[in-house]
Formats: structure tokens, C-alpha cells, sequence
């Protein structure tokens, strides 16, 4: 098999110090390979958002590594971290994390605007998106004027603008009815199929966990169960 | 995110919030529209006397007084009891120049011609017979010019006595207006040494208005002034006669300022003060100096109250953001960034309310300044506010200096952001 796109080895995230500390992540492995959908489920608590941030670079492990495309993501700089971040890597939020005010084709383009892509290919790019996501009639309305399906359309979009290799979904369906869940389920889904785009997604839903090729489940900061095929 | 798309979105953030944007740009509108009107109110009067210097046009001339010893610069004067037997109570004399002072000031080196300074004290002005009113003589300096409101200045070379008469007598003395005036013969009275009162005549040519220079009294020629002085000192001792309180005493002016610092020096050495008359009224220029910079102090305070606004609308900015920031930054924005976008954000606060408030300050001296006119009549000329350029763009950029220095403490905050605890932020 060839070498995962990110792979995490011996991984532990402790918060705090001294007697007070919190152990989120007490030496876990997991590999996810290109292409593929991977389910992070658990309880609360049980660090499968401690999991996700640590993978998609946002924060340091306290110990162990984490490598993409077989670099170690320790040896990175900051600036080079924000690039692999922004261009690499695409967040859909349970709680969309739109900017109310600005126009739905604003929010699309904020990556490309933070990579410092023109004026002008940000609109082209931004528009093409929209029009993946059937939203393009909507491109100049406010984001707030958006229904809750439509706004977690808008989010993808966001996170599909750059071209990403890997989406992390945290919730992407908690906040939404189980029929436009649905649909925000397929769009995700067809992406990782029809672009071959790693999907990373951290949820309670077992229907949707069931979905993915694989699914985790995590327990007292380490993996209790594979289920689907392994890896 | 290129340097563009920040300044873009800094100004559309700082207008997210209209009331409260609104709000801190008025505390700005008011520090720098207050700053804006004390500095206009410095530089109109300045201006104005600068303008008088410049109508006057003496640059070429240095008035010079003997420099009395009795009475140092600095500090008291050490008690002599010898002294003051042979001076008599300090204070009561002034040390007068002579024929001989006169004949050593022309001799320094660069002074090109020396003219005493003759003290005139006329009793009274009667024009056709008329009511006889107080008229003083301007303490005259060779190549003084008024300003006129009609007539022409005074000939100095002129054989026959000629006179430009202070506005305020022009209607007293029976003389209808200022233009009538120009060209009537009026009679002037003097005492003479021995206590009679005798009387001259002098054509009118000019009429004077009224100036910052306390220019309250006519202006003679030369012909005028000597008949005056003349008639004054006949009879009196041959010795006060040739007593003089100052001298003019004419040089190059062309020769730079070093050169003039030079003869001033020269002067000194030989014990005689010289002084431009741009260095009598720099007393008067310093003074409103000091009062515009304790004016500007005060708006100063204000300004400074206004940054502290902007640091509280930054931090609810950067609170209310807090979301927003961490996404940026998950999606790759740097802290740098994230740094310029608020302290960008709050120079464009400073920058619109220090814009508005220079504005405002400009209308409101150009309303003072058609009013002014009538509330100093005495002071024809005077543009009560103006404003220069450089002042203008200075407290502009002053203000904006200030506004950034506000929003590095919010603006630090928010790069420091953690993305995770951001998000997770409700």
C-alpha cells in the first residue's frame, strides 16, 4: 500500500500541568490514506476533536508525530503551516462560521483573499464554486439571509475553493434536518468519490459514520474500535 | 492576504458597527477639530503680524539704544553705594545718546547711515479753525509704511512738511472723509524749551488705518519732524537738545543674517543694543506661541481621551471577531495579518475623524474669519483662523499615529488568538 497522506503515530495531547492536567490523547496511531472517508466517532470528551485539530495542524501534539505526504508536520514553520493550511486542507464547521454581514460570495472566496489570489480569479473561482454547489443565484445575498442547508452549501463551497486534499467536517449535519443533513451528506460524499478528496469527519451520527469507508471510534483518548475496512 | 485586501477589509470592518464606529469617530472629530482651530488660531495671528512686519518693510533698519550697564541681563544688580550717589534712584534714568554715540555708531564697521530717533510731543492738531485734539507722533523709522486707507505715504525727501493722519482724527478734526482729507493743510502746536506754545502747518497726504503696531499717532516726513523738533528744542539747553532715546541706524540686509548678527555684535562690542523690529515684535510672536501650545495641549487631552475610545471599540471589535479571527487563522491567516488588520482598522477611525474634523475646523474659520471682520474693526487684514498645509497634514497624521498606537493593544490581542479556544468561543 502506499505511503498514507497523513499519518499519526504514537500521538498524546495533554492540557495543563501538574495534578490538574488532562490527558486527551494518550499515545494513539491512525493512517488515512488519499482518497479516503474516514468517520472519527466517540463520546464527549473522549478526544476526537482534540484528534482532528491535532491533523489538520491547528494545534502541536505534546508528543509523537504527525507527517503528511511523509514530511513531519514538527518540522514546519508557521508560515509554512498556514500555507498547508489554507491550501491543502479544507474545515466544514457544525456551526458554519459564516460572516453575517458579508455577501456568500465573500465568505467562498476568504481563502483564496487570505492566499492573496487577485481580486478578479477570486470571483471566477468563487463563482464556480457556488455553481458546483448550485448557489450561484445566491452569490450576492447576505449570508444571514441564507436557509441552514444553504448556509453548510456556502461552507463547503468555502472549503472547496482551494482545491483541498483533505476536508475536516466537525458536525457537518448536527445543525441541520435530517433531509438537508442528507443532502449536505451527498455533496460531501460525491466530492470524495468524484475528486478523490480525504474526507475527515468527526460526529455522533452512526448513519453517517456509516457512510464513510471508515469509521474510528475513540474512547479515553485512545482508539477503541475499527469498524469498515481497515487501513 | 495581499497588503490591498487588508486595507480593504480593515475599512469595511471599521464600519461594521456604524453607532459604535460613529461614536469613537466623534470623540476623534472633536480632539482634532479643536486642535485644528487653536493651531489656525496661531497661525492666523502670526500670519497677520508677519504681514504687518512685511507692510511696514524695516528690514534694513536697526534701532539702537546705549546699553545700559547699571542694569544686567540676568539676575539682579549687585548693590554699589558708590553707584547710587551718582545716579540717582535706579530706574529714573535712561541713558540718552549723544552727538559723540552717534558719531561711534557710524563709524562701525557695515552701519551704512545713522539717524537719532527725535522725540516729538505736539500739544495739539486744529484743522480750519476747528476743535484742537491730542495727536501723537509715531516714533518714526525711516522707510516705515503704513497702510492707507487713502492718500500715498509720506515723501521723507519732500521739501515741505507732509503728515499721514491717523483715521480716527480725520472726522473730529472737520475733515469729512478719508479721501477728502488727502491734500488739506493742518496746524500743529508744540511747547518750545522756554514754555511757549507755537504752531506749524503740514499738508495731509495720506491716511492711515489703524495697525497692530500701535501706530495710533501721525506719521511725519522728515521736513515735519525736524521744523517739530526744531521748535521744541528752542530755547532749551544746547545739551538736552543733542540727547536722543534711540537711534536708526541703516545697514545691507542683503548681506544674509549672519552679517546683520555680525553688526549686532559690532554694536554691542562698542556698548550700544541694536534690535530689528522683527526682534521687538518676536517677544509678541512667543507669547501667542506659548498660549496656542497651551491651547493645543488641551485638544491634545481630548485626542488622547479619543484614543482610549478607540482601544474600548477595538477590544468589543476584536470580542465580537473572535470567531471570525480564529477561522482566518485556521485557514492560514498569519498573526502578522491578523495584527494589521485591526491597527489598520483603527488608523482608518482616526483617519476619517481627524478628516472630518480638519474639515470642519476649515468651514468654521472661514464663518470666523467673515465675521471677524466686523468683530475687530481695529484690526483690518486680520484672518482671525487660517490654516496651512503642513499644520493640516500634520495633525492629520499626528492623529493617525495616535489612532495606531490605540489598536496595537487590541489588534495584539487578536493575533494572539489561539484558532481552537476561538472557535470553540460562543
Amino acid at each position: 500500500m502506499a505511503s498514507p497522506l497523513l499519518s499519526a503515530s504514537t500521538l498524546h495531547k495533554t492540557y495543563g500541568s501538574g495534578p490538574g492536567a488532562f490527558e486527551a490523547l494518550r499515545g494513539l496511531d491512525l493512517d488515512i490514506a488519499e482518497g479516503e472517508s474516514v468517520a472519527i466517532t466517540g463520546k464527549s470528551g473522549s478526544g476526537k476533536s482534540t484528534l482532528m485539530h491535532l491533523l489538520a495542524l491547528l494545534d502541536r501534539p505534546t508528543s509523537g508525530t504527525i507527517t503528511l505526504d511523509g514530511t513531519d508536520t514538527a518540522r514546519l514553520s508557521a508560515r509554512q503551516l498556514n500555507r498547508t493550511r489554507n491550501s491543502t486542507f479544507g474545515f466544514v464547521f457544525q456551526q458554519f462560521f459564516l460572516n453575517a454581514q458579508a455577501s456568500v460570495l465573500d465568505n467562498v472566496t476568504l481563502p483564496l483573499k487570505i492566499a492573496g489570489v487577485p481580486r478578479r480569479e477570486r470571483t471566477s473561482r468563487g463563482l464556480a464554486a457556488l455553481a458546483q454547489l448550485e448557489l450561484d443565484d445566491k452569490a450576492d445575498n447576505r449570508a444571514n439571509d441564507l436557509s441552514g442547508g444553504q448556509k453548510q452549501r456556502v461552507v463547503i463551497a468555502r472549503a472547496l475553493i482551494n482545491r483541498p486534499r483533505v476536508i475536516f467536517a466537525d458536525e457537518p449535519t448536527g445543525n441541520l434536518d435530517t433531509a438537508t443533513g442528507g443532502v449536505v451528506e451527498d455533496i460531501l460524499f460525491d466530492l470524495n468519490r468524484s475528486q478523490g478528496i480525504s474526507l475527515v469527519v468527526v460526529t455522533h451520527d452512526d448513519d453517517l459514520a456509516a457512510r464513510c469507508d471508515r469509521s474510528v471510534q475513540m474512547r479515553d483518548g485512545l482508539i477503541a474500535a475499527h469498524e469498515g475496512v481497515a487501513a | 492576504m495581499k497588503a490591498v485586501d487588508v486595507v480593504a477589509t480593515a475599512f469595511r470592518n471599521a464600519f461594521r458597527s456604524r453607532l459604535r464606529t460613529s461614536l469613537t469617530v466623534l470623540a476623534i472629530f472633536i480632539g482634532a477639530f479643536t486642535l485644528s482651530l487653536t493651531n489656525g488660531l496661531g497661525t492666523g495671528i502670526n500670519r497677520y503680524i508677519d504681514d504687518t512686519v512685511a507692510s511696514v518693510g524695516v528690514d534694513d533698519v536697526l534701532t539702537v539704544t546705549v546699553t545700559d550697564d547699571a542694569f544686567p541681563t540676568e539676575g539682579p544688580a549687585e548693590y554699589d553705594p558708590d553707584q547710587i550717589e551718582a545716579d540717582g534712584p535706579p530706574g529714573a534714568t535712561t541713558t540718552a545718546l549723544t552727538d559723540d554715540d552717534l558719531e561711534t555708531v557710524a563709524g562701525v564697521d557695515g552701519v551704512l547711515a545713522v539717524e537719532p530717533v527725535k522725540a516729538i510731543t505736539t500739544d495739539y492738531v486744529q484743522y480750519d479753525g476747528g476743535d484742537r485734539y491730542q495727536l501723537g507722533v509715531a516714533q518714526f523709522v525711516p522707510g516705515m509704511r503704513a497702510e492707507l486707507a487713502s492718500g500715498r505715504q509720506v515723501d521723507l525727501d519732500a521739501p515741505g512738511p507732509e503728515l499721514v493722519l491717523p483715521e480716527g482724527h480725520v472726522e473730529p478734526l472737520g475733515l469729512g472723509t478719508p479721501v477728502d482729507a488727502v491734500g488739506r493743510t493742518v496746524v500743529l502746536a508744540v511747547t518750545d524749551g522756554t514754555g511757549t506754545q507755537v504752531t506749524t502747518e503740514a499738508t495731509v497726504v495720506g491716511v492711515a488705518e489703524p495697525g497692530v503696531l500701535s501706530m495710533g499717532g501721525a506719521i511725519p516726513n522728515d521736513a515735519l519732524a525736524g521744523t517739530l523738533y526744531d521748535l521744541q528744542t528752542t530755547g532749551a539747553p544746547a545739551a538736552q537738545a543733542a540727547r536722543y532715546a534711540s537711534a536708526s541706524v541703516t545697514f545691507d540686509a542683503s548681506a544674509g543674517p549672519e552679517a546683520q548678527q555680525a553688526l549686532v555684535d559690532r554694536l554691542a562690542d562698542a556698548g550700544y543694543t541694536a534690535s530689528t523690529l522683527e526682534d521687538q515684535l518676536g517677544t509678541l510672536t512667543s507669547v501667542i506661541d506659548a498660549i496656542v501650545l497651551v491651547l493645543n495641549g488641551f485638544a491634545v487631552i481630548a485626542l488622547v481621551a479619543a484614543g482610549i475610545g478607540i482601544v474600548n471599540t477595538l477590544f468589543m471589535a476584536v470580542q465580537e471577531r473572535t470567531r471570525e479571527v480564529g477561522l482566518m487563522k485556521a485557514m492560514g491567516l498569519s498573526s502578522t495579518r491578523v495584527f494589521s488588520l485591526f491597527s489598520i482598522e483603527a488608523v482608518v477611525i482616526g483617519l476619517v475623524g481627524s478628516a472630518l474634523g480638519v474639515l470642519a475646523a476649515i468651514g468654521v474659520g472661514q464663518v470666523v474669519g467673515g465675521i471677524s471682520g466686523n468683530l475687530l474693526p481695529d484690526l483690518p487684514g486680520l484672518t482671525l483662523i487660517a490654516f496651512e498645509p503642513v499644520t493640516v497634514a500634520v495633525v492629520v497624521l499626528g492623529v493617525m499615529g495616535i489612532a495606531f498606537l490605540a489598536g496595537t493593544l487590541p489588534a495584539l490581542r487578536a493575533a494572539r488568538q489561539d484558532p481552537i479556544s476561538s472557535l470553540r468561543y460562543e
